[in-house]
């Protein structure tokens, strides 16, 4: 049946100003359409994700556009349409997750539950709390829970009232990988079931990655691509884009020869002295193309490696180093300056420090061409 | 001794009924998004800086015979307000309404906005939210709102001066009383009664202070 089908389809037409003070206005306009499962929304941090899930989620007002989850009209600026957001059914999980901290996780799971009878409403908490696996915490408040849990309690807390569509902003900022991916798995077992479309907003390379599913990428307000992620991202168009996708390296180059028999062609980096080897792109010798290179693709040693598949090695020295969190960040001048992440243990362990002299081994198909 | 408790229930009264008016003026001024709203925030806070005589002159001149409230009043219970225990809690309501809606702006203000999101989505309307959310988690500035409200009408002069006289029993709170004993070289009493006082205004303003540094709140903030 039609109806059946259309009923697991969000599509939302957005347009919506938001001015700011002097130049800082910005424009909302997309169109996106997410059927059942999980849809990515991929893009660097003011590209409009969160005002997106807000409009959708009645929280913001587009200026004019037309929203349809689960068949029904939400909102229609032609028809002034504008379902409020209570009566939307659509279940939002914040980044911040905004648990209520002076109720219980149950409290809290059962608060979009105050219509139903008490006997169907402890009955349905109780489900949700065992398929997120958090039945143990029921008696504490948020302020006694830990991250990952925090997490699974606040999926379930806007899942139990059954919405048409959920909306997540980011909501596993801050976890580890292992930790997402449980939790990832348990929202898709969930769903399996009842089959919603999800948003899930995310600006974090991994996380894509680790879903592997269907990505619209936002820029500045705009939708710039949409597909699977290997060809939203592994071809970056955007370099704000790239860069948000975790290519902290955007180096401008100059075509020196094409391989086409190797599928490779030489670049030179900058005005540096300093040449790469980089997958064949639509170029000419002479040309100027963008490089992009992940900082964790890069390998650091500190001698002269041989014996290596890898094309490119580069040699230079570590400018800074700086640590952030378990991850340190060193700056290395081979000609040009590359951002290269490293672990504490392996700083330790080379004993690094800023002015040694270091190698830089990359992968010819770490190096993304970016138009 | 009638004195006191004339003030106690004075200020009681006063403290309630600032509570119950106090709590949709506080609510509009934390989330209307309205451009003339410094009009009535610069009303609210007006007695703060008024002196109390120019208020009460008013209160006096609204409630007089001839004056509107005065007029309404004698319509509806044949009876006029000037010099009489209602109007002094009216005149009250109006001097210690900032005392009353501050407290309350500041903390509705202080609740994320996200949990309100969070409780719209979750299907609750507006006033489900403020009685789940915004009211709990605000209970620190309702105390203070009450605690100050009652502390300062307890304490007034000018006011009841001007609006209520100086009727034993029916009028003559301690400041009052006080100020009467003085004149009339009482000291002894008056130091009683100002001790009192004294006492109970420490004791309020420990509640408050405490309350708002979060020493005994039901819940920690995060």
């Amino acid at each position: 049946m039609a109806g059946e089908v259309n009923a697991t389809i969000l599509t939302a037409r957005i347009r919506k100003e938001r001015r700011g003070a002097g130049a800082s206005s910005f424009i909302l306009d997309v169109s996106i359409e997410a059927s059942s499962g999980i849809t990515i929304l991929f893009g660097p941090s003011g590209a409009g994700k969160s005002t997106l899930l807000d409009s959708v989620a009645g929280l913001a007002r587009p200026d004019e556009g037309r929203i349809v989850a689960g068949g029904e009209v939400l909102f229609d600026s032609a028809r002034g349409i504008d379902v409020p957001a209570p009566k939307r059914r659509t279940a939002y999980v914040f980044q911040t997750l905004a648990l209520f901290p002076h109720l219980s996780a149950e409290e809290n799971v059962s608060y979009g539950l105050m219509d139903l009878q008490e006997e169907e409403r402890r009955k349905r908490v109780e489900a949700i709390l065992k398929a997120f696996r958090v039945e143990k915490l029921r008696r504490q408040r948020p302020a006694e829970i830990s991250g990952g849990e925090k997490q699974r309690i606040a999926l379930a807390r806007s899942l139990v009232t059954e919405p048409r569509v959920l909306l997540l902003d980011e909501p596993l900022t801050g976890l580890d990988a292992e930790l997402k991916a449980a939790i990832v798995d348990d929202l898709r077992a969930w769903n399996a079931a009842k089959g919603i479309p999800i948003l899930y907003v995310t600006h974090s390379r991994e996380e894509v990655d680790a879903l592997g599913v269907r990505v619209i990428a936002l820029d500045n307000g705009r939708v710039v691509s949409v597909g699977a992620p290997m060809d939203v991202l592994d071809a970056p168009r955007r370099k704000k884009l790239a860069q948000a996708a975790g290519f902290e390296n955007m180096l401008s180059a100059t075509v020196l020869d094409l391989r086409e028999a190797d599928g490779v062609m030489r670049v030179r980096l900058g005005e540096s002295a300093c040449q790469i080897e980089v997958p064949l792109g639509y170029a000419a010798a002479g040309n100027r193309v963008q490089v992009a290179v992940r900082a964790g693709d890069i390998l650091l040693a500190t001698e002269r490696p041989h014996g290596l598949s890898a094309r490119n090695v580069m040699d230079g020295r570590i400018i800074s180093l700086e640590q952030r969190g378990t991850m340190v960040i060193a700056r290395v001048d081979c000609g040009v300056i590359f951002v290269v992440h490293v672990t504490p243990g392996a700083v330790r362990a080379l004993e690094l420090t800023a002015g040694h002299r270091v190698w830089l081994v990359l992968k010819t198909h770490s190096c993304h061409l970016v138009e | 001794m009638e004195a006191l408790w004339l003030s106690m229930k004075l200020a009681a009264c006063v403290a309630a009924i600032l509570l119950v008016i106090g709590m949709p003026v506080a609510y509009w001024l934390a989330y209307a998004n309205w451009r003339g709203k410094f009009l009535l925030e610069s009303l609210v806070a007006l007695p703060l800086v008024l002196p109390p005589t120019v208020l009460g002159f008013y209160a006096l001149v609204a409630m007089g015979p001839r004056g509107p409230l005065g007029k309404l009043w004698i319509a509806l219970f044949g009876h006029g307000l000037a010099f009489t225990f209602s109007g002094l809690i009216l005149a009250s309501l109006l001097y210690s309404f900032p005392f009353a809606v501050q407290p309350l702006v500041a903390s509705f203000e202080g609740v994320d906005r996200r949990l309100l999101d969070a409780s719209a989505v979750l299907g609750a309307g507006s006033s489900r939210t403020f009685c789940r959310v915004i009211l709990p988690l605000s209970l620190p500035g309702v105390v203070t709102a009450a605690v100050l409200s009652f502390a300062h009408t307890l304490g007034e002069f000018g006011v009841v001066l001007m609006v209520g006289g100086n009727l034993a029993g029916v009028t003559r709170t301690v400041s009052i009383d006080i100020y009467d004993r003085v004149q009339s070289l009482e000291y002894g009493e008056a130091n009683r009664m100002a001790l009192v006082l004294l006492a109970i205004s420490f004791s309020v303003l420990c509640v408050v202070y405490a309350v708002n540094r979060r020493v005994w709140t039901p819940w920690p903030a995060k």
